[in-house]
Order: structure tokens, then sequence, then C-alpha cells
């Protein structure tokens, strides 16, 4: 697959104008910028806006030059009363300020062209990584179908491969944008998108929803966690395989978890609880956040969210359950007990 | 004296109130219909600024808890609503009903009564909207309100009902300001106003008029489709009940392209008379200026889906909208080079009009590069529904169409009102918004860029301090621009107590309006002018008499027939905002009854004969 910058070579050359000003926005990469891209998709994507900076800042340039020159140059004298000269137009240079500014944007048309078909290539179909993602209010789905894998809010990957996404809602309209990785494209209910994303080293790439999707909108969040292929294939199989903490506040916690409700709407893989509602909670204990990564996973936090769910994540459709400290005391043990 | 033809049966003598809240509340005479739209529109272009001053402060730091998510959503959906149909809108609206009959030589509009209604409309409109703030809580779901988030289903309360009814109530009143004046600068121009004599508002409002007559119709359909999911059980938008939500997507975006058109043709028409004006030269390039409003008229109906390049329709479409959104902005460019090449070789007076104008030229440029750079579709996988996206619509819109309306404002307040604005106060009121302005929005080109979504009500110290440091920044120019909003408010106040009188003409300017005295008579022309080229006062100023000639030779007639004012306009829009509560609350009563009411007072409208009344010629034009 041949990216922008495979294609156009040559036109590195003219990005040096806004790589220059975009540097000019700090050195630090920011997590969940789209001018640090950590993946072919998005790099591409930024070389495409770098392209069209450039045009465009030399377009300014040009109107800006002309328009400082005229109300500096032709600002009316004292006491001058006379009319100036005339000058109703000339074919010439509006024939310029025509055919230039759309050849430059015939240009541009034509990388942009070139490049939506070039992002819009399915990855070949020996792909082995596919991931349906299914937007919630307010949390991501993560189905690996073809690993019998189902987890929530974190996709694990393999490092240096093409992970197929096919993504849609359960219920209103979402969009799924790590921006480090890829540019966003949109979760609807009775649709199913397609896009590809790739990360050329691993790391955490966090992301958020980015379509206006109710009161939880601020508050969902997800991350792409990119691993190696050998601790992609442990992490397959200790979703698959999880352990539980034999302490017996943990197992009173997985009594707990059927009690009081929580089987109603979560499913853990291996267990008997197979609630569909609300995000799958298998091996919570190795996720770096919760809520659509609104807290970061730790006992404190968790027991801050079962507490009081809507405090943390107003609009969160978790009912409070009115759980008594020990409950989640025990609950909380058994969670982050599984690994 | 030659034969006068006269009006058939009994003339009525004027005997309705001049002046005073009457008047305005029946007038059909688009002068003091333009003085309260520009009235009304003023007040909720501040409820706007307050809604947008509130969200702001929320923003200020992360994490903050000054508003609820609940509160801030439906502080975001009313301050695009608010600005959009109820402030900006009816501020255009409210110039071009000021001055495009006098620009064209007409004694009104060409359906007067209508003018009414429309105005009326918008603002039962209005305020049946706002008072969503008190009955449940206001529209939550932005201004685009998209399905299904905007269905019983996901939002159960009143809010959306308010929207969906207010803007059906509203949008109908633009409709017909939409057909008036198309038939009015069609019909009623005077003898020797050809085409290509119109002076460039005028066109600007012609072209802006065929926007909304075919703009308008999708959105009123898409609101009625809603408007059955919510109140009538139909499911268009419920996806299990074999209903799409891109319906309403694309339905409204088809209106929602060519609007932003509409917000935007009339300031780059007042623009053109402010340039030309105090540059003391005629347009450059006229024929090319009137050739690109067209362009750009007909093209804003071919770019709508690049608001929807994120939804997954796939290269082929995305690529066409690429290419029709850039091809849109070749005839803006255009407009920019002729608008600099007016000032070039003229001589500038940088009066406070002007200021607006010049300003208004980088700055609306800004917005149109990042427009371009949106319209790149794979770089728009990025930037869509980001800050991004918000720093380049409010660049093109306070830029573009507000820069427009404060220099149409300073330029034709003496025509209005008989008073000019003062100059110091609006000089420094120039300055304090240019650099609020631009405070407030250019960081967030780059909060955008740094992975901020739009439309939260708070965000994460994850995002990086540079997020967190510019969100204040933002914050901190909102308090700048408000300031010069402050001083623009001081210079009127100031000016309509104590104002200095402004003669017919203070700026020596070039186009018909400023021929008549300000402000302009009742009957706007004496006699009705013959046009004998563009610019047609300048032309008479400086190659005739400094004076209009009349297109006809003096009956002898000494009072002008104009219609009557009438209470029917605003009756009939209170009985539909009466219906609207009546649909609100699916009381069927009420809704019958107001209807009801509405045909009954529309069958008189339409039907009434109108018999006219006299408006004696002012002393100094009876001769």
């Amino acid at each position: 697959m041949r990216l922008l910058k495979d294609r156009f070579p040559h036109l590195k050359a003219i990005t040096w104008i806004p790589l220059l000003l975009l540097a000019l926005t700090g050195c630090a990469t920011y997590p969940n910028s789209a001018l640090s891209p950590a993946g072919p998709v998005a790099g591409d994507e930024l070389h495409l806006m770098e392209i069209a900076l450039a045009i465009m800042i030399l377009v300014f340039l040009v109107v800006v030059v002309l328009w400082g020159y005229a109300i500096i140059k032709f600002r009316q004298r004292k006491g001058d009363t006379e009319d100036p000269k005339p000058w109703d137009g000339s074919t010439i240079l509006e024939s310029m300020w025509i055919i230039g500014p759309f050849l430059a944007l015939a240009f541009l048309a034509y990388i942009t062209v070139s490049d939506s078909f070039i992002l819009a290539a399915k990855p070949p179909a020996a792909s082995s990584v596919t991931v349906e993602v299914v937007g919630h209010q307010f949390w991501w789905e993560f189905d690996y179908k073809n690993s019998g894998v189902t987890t929530a809010n974190e996709m694990v990957i393999p490092v240096g491969e093409k992970v197929e996404l096919n993504l849609t809602s359960a219920d209103v309209i979402h969009s799924f944008w790590i921006p480090r990785l890829a540019g966003k494209i949109d979760a609807l209910p009775g649709y199913m998108n397609h896009m590809w994303i790739e990360a050329s080293k691993p790391g955490v790439y966090p992301g958020q929803c980015a379509e206006f999707c109710g009161t939880g909108h601020a508050d969902m969040g997800m991350k792409v966690i990119a691993v190696s292929q050998t601790k992609y294939r442990a992490w397959l199989h200790t979703m698959k395989h999880p352990t539980f903490a034999t302490t017996a506040l943990a197992r009173q916690g997985m009594k707990d978890f059927a009690t009081v409700g929580c089987a109603t709407c979560h499913s853990i893989v291996n267990t008997p609880y197979q609630g569909k509602v609300g995000p799958n909670l298998t091996d919570l204990g190795i996720r770096t956040g919760i809520a659509a990564d609104t807290l970061p996973n730790t006992p404190a936090n968790l027991a801050r969210w079962l507490h009081d769910p809507q405090a943390v994540k107003p609009g969160a459709l978790m009912p409070n359950l009115g759980l008594s400290k020990k409950q989640i005391s025990a609950l909380v043990a058994f969670l982050e007990g599984m690994k | 004296m030659a034969a006068v033809a006269q009006p058939l049966g009994h003339v009525q003598e004027r005997t309705y109130p001049t002046r005073g809240l009457i008047s305005y509340l029946t007038s059909v005479d688009h002068k003091k219909i333009a003085v309260v739209y520009l009235v009304v529109a003023a007040f909720f272009f501040t409820m706007g600024g307050a809604e947008a001053f509130l969200m702001r402060l929320q923003l200020i730091k992360p994490d903050n808890t000054l508003v609820s998510s609940a509160f801030y959503n439906q502080l975001f959906t009313m301050h695009g609503t608010t600005m959009i149909f109820l402030a900006v809108m009816p501020l255009l609206i409210g110039f071009i009903n000021a001055i495009v009959p006098l620009q064209i030589g007409a004694r009104d509009v060409a359906f007067p009564k209508m003018n009414a209604l429309s105005l009326w409309l918008f603002f039962f409109g209005g305020l049946f909207l706002n008072t969503s703030w008190f009955l449940g809580g206001a529209p939550n779901a932005g201004w685009f309100n998209y399905a299904p988030i905007s269905i019983n289903q996901y939002n159960p309360g009143p809010g959306i009902d308010f929207y969906d009814l207010g803007l059906q109530l509203a949008g109908i009143g633009t409709l017909m300001t939409g057909i008036n004046f198309l038939t009015t600068i069609v019909n009623m121009r005077a003898p020797g106003m050809s085409w290509m004599r119109l002076p460039l508002f005028t066109w600007a409002t012609f072209i802006t008029s065929v926007l909304i007559v075919f703009a308008f119709p999708p959105l009123t359909v898409n609101l009625f489709l809603l408007m059955f999911d919510r109140l009538a059980g139909a499911t268009f938008f419920t996806v299990p009940s074999g209903g799409n939500v891109l319906l309403w997507q694309n339905l409204f975006w088809i209106f929602g392209h060519p609007e932003v058109y509409i917000l935007v043709l009339p300031a780059f028409g007042m623009i053109s008379e402010v340039v030309a004006t105090f540059s003391r030269k005629g347009i450059f390039g006229y024929d090319t200026m009137v050739m690109s409003f067209i362009v750009i008229g007909f093209l804003s109906f071919m770019v709508w889906t690049h608001h929807m390049f994120t939804v997954g329709m796939g290269p082929w479409v995305n690529s066409i909208f690429a290419i029709t959104s850039m091809a849109i902005a070749v005839p803006t460019g255009v407009k920019i080079f002729n608008w600099i090449f007016t000032m070039w070789g003229g001589k500038i007076r940088f009066t406070t009009a002007m200021l607006f104008a010049v300003g208004f030229i980088p700055i609306f440029v800004i917005g149109g590069i990042t427009g371009v750079m949106l319209a790149a579709a794979p770089a728009d996988f990025q930037f869509n529904d980001s800050y991004f996206v918000v720093a380049h619509i409010h660049y093109v819109l306070i830029g573009g169409t507000l820069f427009g309306l404060l220099a149409g404002l300073f330029y034709w307040f003496p025509k209005i009102t008989g008073k000019l604005l003062d100059e110091r106060l609006g000089k420094w009121s120039f300055w304090i918004i240019v650099i609020g302005f631009n405070v407030t929005f250019f960081p967030q080109h780059f909060l955008g860029l740094w992975g901020m979504p739009r439309r939260v009500f708070t965000y994460s110290t994850s995002l990086g301090p540079a997020v967190a440091f510019w969100n204040a920044v933002s914050t901190y120019g909102v308090f700048i621009l408000a300031t010069g909003f402050l001083v623009l408010l001081a210079n009127l106040i100031k000016t309509l107590r104590s104002g200095e009188a402004a003669g017919p003409d203070p700026w020596d300017a070039r186009t018909l309006e400023w021929s008549l005295s300000s402000p302009a008579p009742e009957y706007n022309f004496a006699s009705v002018p013959l046009i004998r080229g563009r610019d047609a006062w300048w032309v008479e100023k400086r190659q005739g008499e400094g004076r209009m000639v009349p297109a006809r030779p003096d009956d002898g007639a000494r009072a002008v027939h104009m219609p009557s004012p009438s209470w029917l306009p605003i009756t009939f829009s209170f009985c539909l905002f009466v219906a609207a509560y009546g649909a609100l609350y699916t009381n069927m009563i009420v809704i019958v009854l107001g209807l009801l009411a509405a045909v009954v007072v529309l069958y008189r409208m339409i039907a009434g004969e109108d018999k006219g009344m006299m408006v004696p010629l002012e002393e100094s034009e009876s001769e």
C-alpha cells in the first residue's frame, strides 16, 4: 500500500513551511495529538494537512502583501479632495487570480482524491487482526471475532500490523478517534463502517468519542495499546483464560457480582456471567483505565466508581446500586484480582 | 397639470400613529420593520454571547465543575441556534430591509404585509425557543441536532420539541423574506436600474434570496419528520424500526451549507459598498463580482457532504465533495482580490466602517484557508468534530459575517437613524474586538489538532499541559471580546441620546440610498428616480446636477399612496405561537384553535382589500 509520501516524495520540499509553524507549537509529544503520528494512517493524513497548509500559506502571503501595500500606499492624504482615477477592472489581473488559485486547488484536489482512495483500500484479506467496534452510550465494545475475545475501552493490538476495524453503534452516533494513529470514522446505528489502523511502535494511544452522543460524551475515552506480537498473543490467551484471585475477599466479591446485580449487565468469560448490556469486564485487573478511561484503574478509583457512577461520569447509564462498603471492597478485590 | 391616476374608492388619510410602540407592532414599512429586526436580533446576539461566555468559563481549566454536563449541552446548543437563526440572520435581514428598497429606487418591498409577517414569525419563533429554558430545559443536542440523539428514546424531555417547533415558526418567516426580496429586486427596480447597474449589496441580497428559497424547505421537511417521530410515534429516524439516521444529516446539511452562504453573502455585499465608498473608487471588476456571487450561490448547493466526510460514505463520495468544496474557494478568492484592487489607486479614508471592512480581509482569508484544509477529506478525518472546526467557523462567521455587519452598522446607521455613531468609540471597539477575537479563536486551531473534540463540557489533563493553557488563554480572549462589544453598546446608547446629526450623504457615497434624507422619508422617494448609471448617486453628483432626476414629469401630486399598517401579521404569528405550544404539549384543542385562528387571520390578510393611505410629501419635497 503506497501512501502519499511514497507516491509524491517531492512534495516533502514544500512541507517544511507548515512543519516549521507546527513545530512552534511545542516539541512535546502530546498523547492525543494529530501532529505526532505514531502510525502510517495518521502520518499520511498529517502529510496531506501539511501540503494543504503550505499551499494556503502561499496564497495568504500573496493576499496579505497586496492588502498591506494597498492600505498603506493609498491612504487619502490630508486636504486631498480630488477623486482618484477610476479603474473598473483588468481582464489580465482578474484572469490571473481566477486561474492561479484554480491551478493550486486543482493540484490539491488531485492529491486529496489520490489519498482518499489510498486510505480506503482494504488491507489484504489475510489481515490477521480484525476488531468489531461497537459504540455505546458511553463506552466502547471491542470484539476480536477471529480470536473469540471481547473487551471494552482498551484495544490491544500487535505493533507493525494492519488492524482492520468494523464499526457500528448500539444506540446513537459515536465517532472513533485515536489521533496519533488515524483520523476518525463515525460509528452509526444501522451501518457498518470500515477503517484500518497500524501502530509503528509500541505504546499507549488514547482517544475520545468525537461525535456528540449525550451527557456522557466528554467522558467516553478509549485507548489503543500496541504491543509486540508475543505480548499480543499472551494477552489474547489471558483474555480467554482469566485467572481469579483466591483470597476470601475476592471470592466473596465473585459471589456478590451475581447477588447485587452486576451480572445482569456485565459478562466475564469462563463464568456464568453473560450480561450483554454493559462492558465486558474480563481481566479488569490488567486494564489501565476504568469508566471508559475516565479514571486510572486503581482499587481506590474503582471503589469510587462503584459507590456512585454518576458522580464520576455524569450521564453514565450504570445505575447506582447502593452498595455497602463491604460489598464494594469485595467486588474491587474480585475485579482487580482478575488477570 | 397632467392627468393623474387616482386610487379608486375612498382612500383614508393617515390617521394611524407614526411613532411609539404600536406603530412598530403594526408597521408594514420596510424601514420600521428593519429597526425591529435589528433591535430584537441585537438582544438575541447578547443572549448567544452570554451562552458562549458561560461555556468558555467552564472550559477555562480541565475537569472544571462550574456548569454540569447537562447544562453545558444546552448552552452550546442554544449558543449555535441563537447566533445563527435569531441573531446573525435577522441582523442581516434587518439591513437588507433597511437598505435594499432604497438602493433600487423602490418605495417598499413587493409584499409589505408579508414582510411584517416574516418579522413577527421570527420574533415569536425566537421567543418560543427561549421559553424552553423555563419550561423543562433548552434543546441539548447541538444546533444541528443529529438523529438519533434527538429522538424521544434518547432525549425524552421537551427541549428538542422547542427546537423543532421554534425553528419551523421562524423558518417560515425567513422563507417569506426570500420570496419577498427576490420579487422586489426583480420587479421593483426604478427605471434605468438594469441588472448590471445594481449595487452589489442588492445583488448579494438577490442571490441570498434564491438560496433561502431553495435551502429552507429541506430544513422544514427535516423538522417535520422529526416532529412526527417525537410527537406522533413515527419512526423516520428510529433504526430498529427501519429508520435511517443519515436521512437527518443529509437533509440538514443540504440546508446547512447554503445557510452559511446565506450568512456570508450579504456581508460580502456590505463590504463591497463600504470599500468602494471609502476608497472613493467604484468596485474593481464589477462584472466578475456579480459572476462570483452567482457561482458561489450555485456551488453552495453542491458541497454539503463535506460535513459528513467521516460518516463513511467512501472515497468516491468524499472525493466529489472535496473537489466541489475546494472549487467554491475560487470565486470567493476572486472577491478578495477585487476588494483589494478597489482600494488600489484609491484614496482610502479609515472610518470605523472601513476599519471593519479592511480587517475583514485577512481574518476571513484565514477562515477560508482552514476551510480549504477541511475540504481535503482525509485530512478532515483528523479535523472533523474537533476544535479546529470551531476555530474555522468562528473565523469565517465573525471575521466574515460579523465584521461585514459591523462595517454595515457604522456605514448605514446615519441613513437609518439620522445620527452618526461616534468615530473615536468606534475605533476603540474595532481594535479591542479584533484583538479579543484572535486571542479567543486562534489557539482553538491547535486545541483541535492536539485532540480536543467539540461539544465537550470538560477535558482532561491527560491531553497535555498545552491544551489546558491555551483553553485558559481562549477564555481570557472572551473577556477582551466582550469589552469591545460593551464599548460598541456605549457608542450606540451615546449616539441615540445625543449623536451628531448626519445629513443625507455624510460619506460622499455612491449608491442611491444616499440621495435621500437621513432617515429617509416614509415613502422613500418623493418621485421615482431615473437611474443613469451604475453607482446611480455618484453619477448624478459628478456628471449631473447633484440630485436625482425624476423618471416621470412632476404630476403635481403632493401625497404618496402607501400600504396601510396592519395588526394582522403580528396576530397571525401569535396564533401560530399558541398552536406551537399546543403541539409541544400534544394538546389537540390548543393546536386546532391556534391553527384555526391563524387561518382566519390569513384569510383576512389575503382576501381583505387594503385601500392604502395617502402620505403627504415632507415640507422640503413639496416645491
